[in-house]
């Protein structure tokens, strides 16, 4: 459940960094002119990164006037999509899927395994800042589960143990791969695919 | 089995350049002027032909939905709206053409805006898909600087412009009003039909919102001809489709194959089969998590095609089949898609707000056998009360699972209960 | 005009209508929450349901435009079942707090349980809670039995124009909710109405009564010169409570806050015996008394020693009444206008509001002059926010920059700009030639000035420049605050031939050239301006400035303790009705100044209501009109002259504090803080 009631503390300020200010625009300027609301999503997910990991009412109240909407208007739209936190988060937000494709190859053991490691319950952040962990609906990587996203990458194919490991590499810093951690390519089957074996591909393997 | 000639997703797993290179080289953006010069009519005839069956879910025909764009311009603009918000559970499908064959999309954006005189197109791809926007904003880059795009798209004299629009999560946004008061910047809170988008869509003017897939597939069906689309597949589920197996198979992936496929080819050719051989299959959700589940006598014999899902009451869906081995606990695993749809309802209108939340704590306790047997009915008749009384599809959606469920495992869900109970006695003397 | 099947009725009904408003036509009732007709469609509480033929899902009939040939249903066992699950759904989450929630009694949820819901709960689950939201000091939260139909965004967001209430979250967990904070608008206690159940109730009425133990009284409000047809509710002598009642062309649905919630006014600070002042100070009498050092004040003084104005509150028959009084004291020395505003009671079309309220639907372009109708008149100013909503609306202001609600060019301030208007200048003078329907509401604040009368001379120039006033149109308005005034005015309480008006008999008391000088519930002049040596008989309900001042009181009735006659800005005459008796000793005014009358030896000649009101239609027929504009013929009005340079000041420097009701309620009190408006705030500002 996201929270929404809405205190504003007067003494946190937000405005957007030049680069991001410029960056807003761009995204306003996707949109016929008069219709830059349809840019909230894109100008709070920027309010978020920017508010590390957020979006706190002064960032809500930012992103309004820079939209010329009101207030109320953006809380609506922050409290309706879960990709906005309404509190800190993590640096690292685990995302685990808990839905059912996912469920049935094992959502619920990833689950146990990296609340028991980082000994934190959903929403809640570890005593460094670090991790985070929240169960989400499905997140349309089916054929590849069970999976978790970490901030923007998903880590597909994984098992409790995976997990972990990725949770001690990420924490140490160091680079893990992301997508399937089984060595499959995407989503082809497990083994190599067995079809699209007569498509020559004269450039070879892709970038 | 469908031959590797016919499959239009030749890079679906990624193993090629996802770039204009390698999007040339797999003939995508060949002779697209050409497929334009069929006119507005022209396109919307070969769609028509082909018989070509919307991929989102609904299986609406494609070139009849495009036909209902207003035919002149009354002076508002013409949107295309591609939905890429893949959010039902088990589906994972246009992930694949975004991040690996972006492209094709494209070229399928402008052929098909240009039949519906469309001005602009955007993509809606959900939030979580960050990777796969990155790639389609580069590919929009890419076929804009190669002037596939923009002022003059394919040397046309057609300004086009492609713009990608991310979503935040919410499964609702994968309805196609819902989808667009979200484009407008509010909560994705399905609209009231009529006016239709047609009539009034993106921003009030005229609008078509189309799968990615349905999209995708499109220029080739006019590069190769509807004759060759709908020699595929049965009458009326022509073509090929892009199937998304994933639970307890073998080795889970997706795959190009042709419609109408029997399900239990599907499953043992391209996934390795059901965990434990085919005797060991319990129920198989055929059509991502909206349809109703069935059982394992029934899979064995059914053809994957919206038809012959519709005759056993279940549908093909989005095409994601979820395989449930004998080790599932079909009423969790139904339960949990309560969880689901409750979490995603919208909370607009009545019945899918109250209703979901309602559904889903019946769902936990039936779950525990923490029931009685009429809970079952009084649960049935609930969904009864959700399905058709709603905005949108969201609240049948969130009403068919749980009705598959008890058509096809009532004596387990009923033995459950009982055997609560004989616990409960147990304990009590 | 698309004819339908209802229940296998043939109805033809007008396009563009709903199968909701179809089915009303043909007298079948539907349920509905969601559905207000004056909000736009949501179509989200699906208790409206029906069977449409050829559509395999029931319909929402509020959202179905009626189409020919379309068959409808909605006695059949499908309907039924739809809408007992809607209720259904509706109440599993609804606590069963009937017996503590102020709407228990009208709720809709309630009435509509009796018809279509079951008997017995299926739900075993836990209810869901909701915490309270904070939507200032008028409505009372209790979230928890909201059924979300965004009545309250709607009306927030399209009627008031304040976007401040939404729905946050979703799925069961959707909540309404503002930021948190009041609802800044002058309108928000039609929250409370729109509300079909117990989730927004009145915070001031919270646990005070019931509504089946009140008494209902048809009256028109005089907080504001709109006369907003209202309902008050009354427990004994105790107004509980003010509610709007219908009327298409003044209030619709609505009514302003002030008007709703400053009814606790008329309990505090209320005079309810007569006072006469002895040894300086003001001391209880008895009425006797208080007639008899009237008279002796009296006896002998030449009329023209003699002066009276009356209030903004006051009833026709008073003033008639005490009109008649000083023709019998034969002073010629009496006004309704306290604050001195410029206006020519010779000409009726130039003090009126001549399109009237609902004419504003029509009008293409709007000049605001020295107004700011969101403060003076809220319902004026939601029936022009209302025209905008419709589209192609242009509206300009000279006087001080507000926010109204809608966008509004402003175009100066001062006088200057108006006769720069009126010369045919700038882009707006454009929009007012291309005008179809174009009109000017020209504002007290315009009027109360030194120029007065010449501003009202260049508004008459605007009006006739651009044409306003046309075959079939008038488009010239006077915007009042007082809800005397045009009553007054109609009546002639104003100075007879050589006599004095406010400002004249202000400075005559002063001088001590008025020695006796009769407030009849005139409170907003300046006191001081009276100095110490003239004789104040204050007539009136509230010990506010008059009676501070007076050397006796007459404690007389507010406008909920009388039947009396208003008449509105736009000059339609209605009927204000007794609903509780006044307190203590206070009389209806009329029966005072009757007695009165006989003290002084000048007998009044009508012994009843009834009489009165012969006199008053004999006075002015527009009184015999009930309910209707009669319209005024156009003249010439005003004095030539430039306006000087001041810019145009503000009519109501407070909205929550005007007059003595609001600024002895401790409901507006609390308004006025809560919007930091201070509570001290000048009431009616005559500066300028």
């Amino acid at each position: 459940m996201k929270i929404t009631s809405y205190r504003r503390d007067p003494a946190k300020e937000f405005s957007f960094t030049p680069e991001n200010a410029i960056k807003a625009k761009a995204f306003i300027a996707r949109y016929p002119e008069g219709r830059q609301a349809s840019a909230v999503i894109s100008l709070l997910y920027l309010a978020q990164a920017q508010n590390g990991g957020w979006v706190s009412p002064a960032a809500v109240e930012h992103v309004a006037e820079v939209l010329d909407m009101a207030p109320i208007r953006v809380h609506e739209v922050s409290t309706f999509y879960t990709m906005f936190n309404l509190k800190p988060a993590g640096k690292h937000l685990i995302q685990v899927c808990r839905t059912t494709p996912c469920w049935l190859r094992g959502a619920a053991e990833l689950t146990r395994a990296c609340q028991e490691k980082l000994g934190v319950g959903f929403k809640e952040v570890t005593g460094d800042g670090e991790f985070s962990i929240m169960e989400v609906e499905c997140l349309g990587a089916c054929a590849n589960a069970p999976m978790v996203q970490i901030n923007d990458d998903y880590y597909e194919d994984l098992t409790p143990e995976r997990l972990c490991e990725i949770i001690d590499d990420l924490r140490a810093g160091k680079e893990v791969p992301i997508g399937p951690q089984s060595g499959r390519t995407c989503s082809a089957p497990e083994g190599g695919p067995a079809t699209l074996k007569d498509v020559p591909d004269p450039a070879g393997k892709g970038a | 089995m469908l031959q590797d000639k016919d499959r239009i997703f030749t890079n679906l797993y990624g193993l090629h350049d996802w770039g204009l290179k390698g999007a040339r080289q797999r003939g995508v953006w060949d002779g697209t002027k050409k497929l334009l010069e069929l006119g507005r009519d022209g396109i919307v005839q070969q769609i028509k032909d082909s018989q070509l069956r919307g991929r989102g879910g609904a299986g609406f025909p494609a070139g009849l939905k495009w036909s209902f764009m207003p035919k002149e311009n009354d002076g508002r603009p013409h949107y295309l709206v591609v939905n890429a918000d893949e959010s039902e559970p088990g589906s994972c499908k246009d992930r694949e053409i975004l991040r690996n064959d972006p492209h094709r999309l494209l070229e399928g954006c402008l052929v098909a805006g240009f039949a519906m005189g469309a001005e602009a197109c955007y993509i809606y791809i959900r939030g979580e898909y960050v990777l796969e926007s990155q790639r389609l904003e580069a590919a929009i880059e890419q076929a804009n600087e190669a002037g596939l795009l923009g002022k003059d798209a394919c040397g046309s004299g057609w300004p086009y412009h492609i713009h990608v629009h991310r979503g935040a999560g919410a499964y609702i946004c994968g309805e196609e009003t819902a989808l667009l008061e979200s484009m407008e910047g509010k909560k994705g809170q399905p609209r009231l039909k009529p006016p239709f988008p047609a009539a009034m869509g993106l921003y009030g003017c005229p609008t078509t919102v189309t799968n990615v897939e349905t999209i995708a597939v499109s220029p080739e069906i006019l590069r190769r001809g509807a004759d060759w689309w709908a020699a595929l597949g049965r009458p009326n589920n022509t073509g090929t489709k892009i199937f998304s197996i994933s639970g307890h198979v073998e080795t889970p992936c997706n795959v190009e194959e042709v419609m109408g496929i029997p399900m239990r080819e599907l499953i043992e050719k391209h996934a390795g089969g059901v965990r434990g051989g085919w005797d060991n299959l319990l129920a198989v959700i055929p059509g991502g998590s909206s349809v109703p589940c069935l059982p394992r006598p029934t899979c064995g014999s059914v053809l994957m095609d919206f038809d012959s899902l519709r005759e056993v009451k279940s549908g093909l869906g989005t095409a994601a089949v979820i395989v449930m081995d004998k080790s599932t606990d079909i009423v969790a695993a139904i339960a949990n898609l309560s969880h689901f749809y409750m979490h995603e309802s919208c909370g607009q209108c009545t019945p899918c707000r109250e209703g979901t939340g309602w559904m889903w704590r019946v769902m936990e306790r039936l779950v525990r056998g923490d029931a009685n047997i009429e809970d079952i009915d009084a649960l049935l008749e609930v969904t009864y009360e959700v399905e058709g009384h709603t905005i949108c599809a969201l609240g049948d959606a969130a009403a068919w699972p749980i009705q598959g469920l008890i058509r096809h495992f009532r004596p387990e869900v009923e033995k459950r209960i009982l055997d609560a109970k004989k616990r409960g006695q147990v304990a009590a003397e | 005009m698309p004819k339908l099947t209802i229940d296998g009725q043939e109805i033809v009904v007008e396009n563009g209508m709903t199968v909701l408003q179809a089915c009303e036509q043909a007298g079948v009732e539907i349920p509905r929450f969601c559905y207000h007709e004056r909000l736009s469609v949501a179509g989200n509480c699906r208790m409206c349901l029906v069977e449409m033929e050829r559509s395999p899902k029931p319909v929402a009939s509020c959202a179905m435009p009626a189409g020919e040939g379309m068959v409808i249903r909605t006695d059949t066992p499908l309907v039924k079942k739809a809408r007992k699950g809607v209720m259904e759904f509706l109440l599993i989450n609804h606590p069963l707090d009937c017996p503590i929630c102020d709407q228990g009694g009208e709720c809709d949820l309630q009435d509509q349980a009796m018809a279509y819901g079951f008997d017995r709960s299926r739900f075993e689950e836990n209810k869901r809670a909701v915490k309270e939201k904070y939507m200032g000091p008028l409505i009372k939260t209790i979230m928890t039995r909201c059924i979300h139909c965004t009545r309250c965004v709607r009306f927030a967001t399209e009627i008031a124009g304040v976007e401040e209430i939404g729905a946050l979250g979703r799925g069961e967990h959707l909540e309404i909710s503002t930021l948190e904070h009041a609802v800044n608008s002058e309108l928000s206690g039609n929250l409370v109405d729109v509300c079909p159940v117990g989730a927004l109730t009145s915070r001031p009425y919270a646990f005070t009564a019931r509504p089946w133990e009140l008494r209902k009284t048809y009256s028109v409000d005089v907080l504001d010169a709109v006369g907003a047809n209202i309902r008050v509710d009354t427990r004994g002598r105790e107004v509980m409570r003010v509610l709007p009642r219908l009327h298409e062309d003044v209030n619709e649905d609505w009514l302003a806050d002030k008007s709703r919630y400053a009814c606790d006014g008329l309990s505090r600070q209320r005079l309810d015996r007569p006072y006469l002042r002895r040894g300086g100070k003001l001391q209880e009498a008895s009425w006797d008394e208080a007639f008899g050092a009237t008279r002796a004040r009296l006896d002998g003084l030449s009329g023209d020693k003699i002066a009276a104005l009356a209030g903004d509150q006051c009833d026709a028959e008073s003033m008639l009444a005490l009109k008649d009084l000083m023709a019998g004291l034969k002073s010629p020395n009496l006004d309704c206008r306290q604050d001195g505003a410029k206006l020519d009671p010779s000409q009726r079309a130039g003090y009126l509001f001549n399109t009237g309220i609902a004419g504003i639907e029509e009008a293409d372009a709007i000049l605001l002059v020295a107004t700011n109708p969101r403060w003076e008149a809220p319902l004026i100013n939601a029936r022009i926010r209302k025209r905008f909503l419709l589209g192609g609306l242009k509206v300009g202001a000279i006087g001080v920059p507000k926010d109204l609600s809608y966008p509004v060019a402003q175009l100066g301030t001062g006088p200057q700009d108006l006769a720069e208007l009126a010369a045919g200048k700038g882009d707006f003078a454009k929009i007012l030639s291309a005008a179809e329907r174009p009109m000017i509401v020209l504002g007290m604040a315009g009027l109360t000035r030194a120029d007065g009368a010449a501003v009202l001379a260049l508004a008459r120039q605007v009006a006739e420049k651009f044409k306003m006033v046309r075959e079939g149109w008038n488009g010239f308005n006077v915007l009042h605050t007082a809800a005397a005034r045009v009553a007054g005015l109609d009546l002639g309480f104003v100075p007879g031939p050589g006599g004095r008006d406010t400002v004249g008999i202000l400075d005559g008391a002063a001088k001590g050239d008025i020695e006796v000088l009769y407030l009849l519930g005139a409170d907003e002049i300046d006191m001081s301006r009276l100095g110490d040596k003239a004789f104040v008989i204050y007539q009136g309900h509230h010990g506010d400035a008059g009676a501070h001042r007076a050397d006796v009181i007459l404690p007389g009735a507010a406008y909920t303790e009388k039947n009396g006659t208003y008449t509105n800005t736009e000059g339609r005459v209605q009927l204000g009705r007794l609903a509780a008796f006044p307190p203590g000793e206070a009389r209806e005014d009329w029966t005072i100044l009757r007695a009165l009358s006989e003290v002084t030896g000048t007998p009044l000649p009508y012994d009843n209501l009834g009489e009165l009101r012969q006199r008053l239609v004999a006075v002015n027929p527009v009184f015999a009109a009930l309910d209707t504009r009669t319209p005024a013929a156009w003249g010439a009005f005003g004095a030539a002259g430039k306006g000087d340079a001041a810019p145009f000041g503000e009519t109501v420097g407070n909205y929550y504090m005007t007059d003595p009701i609001s600024r002895s309620s401790e409901t507006m009190a609390k308004c006025s803080a809560e919007l930091g408006l201070g509570p001290q705030a000048q009431a009616t500002g005559t500066h300028g």
